[in-house]
């Protein structure tokens, strides 16, 4: 990418890799972020096996049980359980997997969208270029949160509408950062390279400068998951998103909202796993940007 | 720059039109409105009625062409759960949500604007490491989380302010706090790099050489240029606080458009939500055109190469 990787010789390339692990390694956030998501991944993989309760079954005659942490907890409902019985322990853990599927899948079809366009108006510029920025205006114009809520209210609200809306709808930024990543890139000798070797249009593209941006790509998509994180708690918070009795974190919240005053534990538990999940995929994110930038190699 | 100038104010109305039609579109074909006024149960010459009386039987793009036409009069129709004309309900709501959106800009800036130059000054200090802290929490904690949070500490335990409404200052007290905190950390990366980038340039070296105060220059020279991009970020964050205030403003039932939104959602007021949604896309489109004129008057960079 830069001259000093062309000035090396090709005996330095097997080390490289060796130096990006000992940058990895040696960056804190991203190694307590890594840590904190890998946590979160195997809460939900493993939820069905660790899971002491099942996290729909109601029992009116254990109703908010106080966490263990309090004078009247228990340790068979380590977190205590909600205003209908439900164990809240094993609610919370089954809830990483929701916000853990919406995180990925919206990651993946707005990464999609957002980098096909990006690469398109990067790579082509002129006029496709200006019909891509024009695309990127319009829809940053539309308030996101308000659209993404009154779509979800006339559709309906369940976990697949709410990926598909907010994966139709949180492109802009996918779009925005691949089209700048691509115009560097677009210029440089192995594109021309490449291009002048006969590769098709979309080898190059995807062959050549694909790879090349994909860093930018990555740190991108993490910011993004973490944000649809968010914005899936929100518009369930509000009642428009993932229904019940799915354990959606957000969701949690809003049915724990009438005992604000005396129960705040069953907003402060699955609130904290909110924060610790997006705090997590955004410091793997910074991390990977750090690592992952050419000053970072110094 | 009067051409720049042109160009960017058609594509400004390009994009107005556009997203209208787009807003509508969304808000129609999501589902069939219909149905939804005539409530459940409904009989279907019910729904046909409904649907006659309305102009819904209609094609798409008449019905928006009618609408478009009604709206740039002024005239967004009624509201069909308020039963009042939807611009004097949106009117009189959008005060409330334009205080909340100052008061949060205020607060933004005046708590990411000392520690962000500071932390310029200061890299690797403590309060570098303050903002960084600031500026991770303020993005990872949900936003409803940390009002919820408030609402336990200031409103239950210690008794100062009220929990919701919108009648006096001290509703404004807490809402203020959370949103203006969400938008802090953009602003307050920005302040830093750009304070870092200047201090480092030939033009602050020159004011130290000939020997001005190290506040002088840091406050004079310094900021006043680092400030640009800042002005720009604001402008943008301002048409966000207005529509991004939709669950804030729900949390503490402040009465202000975020609030009527979610209230027409809810409701199915179609006429209500579709307003709102075009109001804060054209003030978002007019506010970026401001910040991108303003740049451009204080760049030439920008208004050469976007001219072209």
């Amino acid at each position: 990418m830069t001259d000093a990787a062309l000035l090396i010789p090709d005996l330095t390339t097997a080390s490289s890799g060796i130096l990006l692990r000992r940058r990895i390694f040696a960056h804190r956030g991203l190694m307590i972020g890594a840590t904190l998501l890998l946590l979160v991944v195997l809460m939900a993989l493993l939820a069905p096996l660790v899971a002491p309760h099942d996290p729909y079954a109601q029992d009116l005659t254990k109703r908010m049980i106080p966490p263990i942490w309090y004078e009247k907890g228990t340790w068979t409902h380590l977190f205590g359980t909600d205003n209908l019985g439900r164990d809240y322990f094993s609610r919370v853990l089954y809830g990483s997997q929701i916000s853990l599927l919406i995180g990925l899948s919206v990651m993946v079809i707005s990464g999609f969208i957002g980098t096909s366009l990006g690469l398109l108006a990067g790579f082509f510029g002129g006029r496709v270029d200006m019909i891509v920025t024009f695309i990127i205006t319009v829809r940053l114009a539309l308030p996101l949160l308000l659209v993404a809520l009154a779509v979800v209210a006339t559709i309906g609200g369940s976990l697949w509408i709410v990926i598909l809306v907010l994966g139709l709808l949180k492109w802009d930024r996918f779009a925005v950062v691949m089209r700048a990543a691509t115009q560097q890139v677009r210029v440089l000798d192995y594109v021309a390279a490449a291009e002048a070797a006969g590769a098709s249009t979309f080898r190059v593209i995807v062959g050549e400068v694909l790879p090349n941006v994909l860093p930018q790509l990555v740190v991108v998509a993490t910011v993004e998951a973490a944000s649809a994180i968010l914005i899936e708690a929100a518009l369930s918070f509000l009642g428009l998103g993932v229904q019940p009795p799915l354990p959606s974190w957000g969701l949690m919240i809003a049915e724990a909202k009438a005992y604000l005053f005396f129960s705040f534990w069953l907003i402060a538990i699955p609130g904290t796993a909110l924060a610790l999940l997006v705090f997590a995929v955004n410091m793997v994110g910074d991390g990977i940007r750090d690592v992952s930038a050419p000053g970072g190699r110094n | 720059m009067l051409i720049y100038a042109l160009k960017r104010c058609g594509l400004a109305v390009l994009v107005a039109v556009v997203v209208s039609a787009l807003a509508f579109l969304l808000l129609r074909a999501s589902g069939d409105v219909a149905i939804a006024l005539a409530g459940e149960g409904a009989r279907s010459e019910d729904i046909e009625n409904i649907r006659r009386l309305y102009g819904l039987d209609r094609p798409l793009i008449v019905q928006y062409l009618d609408w478009a036409a009604k709206m740039a009069q002024g005239n967004f129709g009624t509201s069909l759960y308020f039963k009042t004309d939807v611009s004097a309900l949106v009117l009189d709501k959008l005060p409330v949500s334009a205080w909340l959106a100052l008061y949060s800009l205020i607060f933004a800036l005046g708590l990411s604007l000392p520690l962000g130059v500071l932390a310029a000054l200061y890299p690797n200090s403590w309060v570098d490491r303050l903002c960084l802290a600031l500026a991770v929490v303020g993005q990872a904690l949900p936003s409803f989380f940390f009002a919820l949070i408030l609402i336990i500490l200031f409103a239950v335990t210690w008794r100062l302010l009220p929990v919701s409404g919108s009648d006096t200052w001290a509703h404004y007290v807490m809402p203020t706090i959370v949103l203006g905190y969400y938008i802090a950390p953009a602003i307050m990366r920005l302040v830093r790099a750009g304070m870092i980038e200047v201090l480092a340039s030939d033009y602050v070296r020159t004011a130290r050489a000939k020997g001005l105060s190290s506040r002088s220059v840091v406050l004079k020279h310094a900021l006043r240029n680092a400030l640009v991009p800042v002005v720009a970020l604001s402008a943008v964050q301002l048409g966000f606080l207005l529509g991004g205030s939709v669950v804030i403003e729900t949390v503490f039932a402040l009465d202000g458009i975020g609030y009527l939104a979610y209230q027409s959602i809810t409701h199915k007021d179609l006429p209500v939500t579709q307003a709102i949604v075009t109001l804060l896309s054209v003030v978002y489109v007019g506010l970026t055109l401001l910040a991108d004129l303003a740049n451009a008057w204080l760049d030439p960079r920008i208004r050469v190469g976007g001219g072209s």
